[in-house]
């Protein structure tokens, strides 16, 4: 049984860009994001991913989280590169505004000014902000 | 045009499901499409039939249920986010061994690939929620 997407055919590539702007624990945001990014890895369109705001945190290296009793899924970034999932970008002003820098970070990224993220927004066709 | 929504909040502790549908109303009543909602997060809550409003207030569940029976919308809940908040249709409750199932009518139960579908078939795809 063929899949709903798949009666379309081959053709609509589009640019898909997913948001993420909340911290990886505290609120499920981070999580459930990350799971649209795994299952849409399948449709074969024109993917990235933008960290802002406490979003950053999500790439922290050295996450710890039994003291909080919650799965620790900061490996799977790392296993986005698998997914054909190569496009990440992290916005500067949210890092310095945390004291972070890319040294801080598990997956190699790209970062990027605000002014220019904008820029790379305005090119997409599709925007999901977690 | 024809237009995809995605709820990523609850009902009536947030706006945004009663934003999506109020836009989703207008967007119909002005002549355009709406080819899916999709509820995520959160969102899937809006989607339980056992809800029940004091009687003064709106019934978001059923608002939605009249939307997807007047115009033919279809109302799509994740359903990895669904199960881990305890929604259920009937196969899915008799699969996991549940006394019960609480999907309202017009809803559906289906996975992240309908959102994705959603964002390559529609010409624009809103997202609401924080």
């Amino acid at each position: 049984m063929s899949e709903p997407w798949e009666e379309e055919g081959p053709g609509t590539i589009k640019k898909f860009m997913y948001v993420n702007r909340k911290a990886p624990y505290g609120t499920i945001y981070a999580l459930e994001s990350l799971e649209v990014v795994l299952i849409a890895a399948a449709f074969e369109q024109d993917v990235s991913m933008v960290f802002l705001d406490d979003g950053v945190y999500q790439l922290k290296k050295g996450q710890e989280t039994q003291g909080i009793g919650m799965k620790n899924f900061s490996p799977t970034y790392r296993a986005l590169e698998g997914y054909d999932v190569e496009k990440l970008y992290v916005e500067a002003e949210s890092l310095a505004e945390r004291g972070l820098s890319e040294d801080d970070l598990l997956v190699p990224v790209e970062v990027m000014g605000r002014e220019a993220l904008t820029e790379l927004m305005e090119e997409q066709d599709v925007i999901l902000s977690f | 045009m024809k237009y995809g929504i995605l709820v990523n909040e609850g009902p009536y502790q947030h706006q945004a499901s009663d934003t999506a549908y109020q836009f989703a109303k207008a967007a119909l009543d002005k002549g355009h499409e709406v080819f899916r909602v999709f509820f995520y997060h959160d969102g899937v809550n809006n989607g339980t039939r056992f809800g029940v409003p004091p009687q003064d207030d709106r019934n978001i569940t059923t608002r939605w249920t009249e939307m997807a029976e007047q115009h033919g919308v279809d109302m799509v809940i994740c359903i990895a986010a669904a199960q881990r908040r305890g929604l259920l249709d009937e196969g899915e409750a008799k699969r996991q061994g549940k006394d019960g199932d609480n999907i309202a009518p017009g809803f559906r139960i289906s996975g992240l690939g309908q959102l994705i579908e959603a964002g390559i078939q529609c010409d624009r795809l809103v997202v609401f929620g924080d």
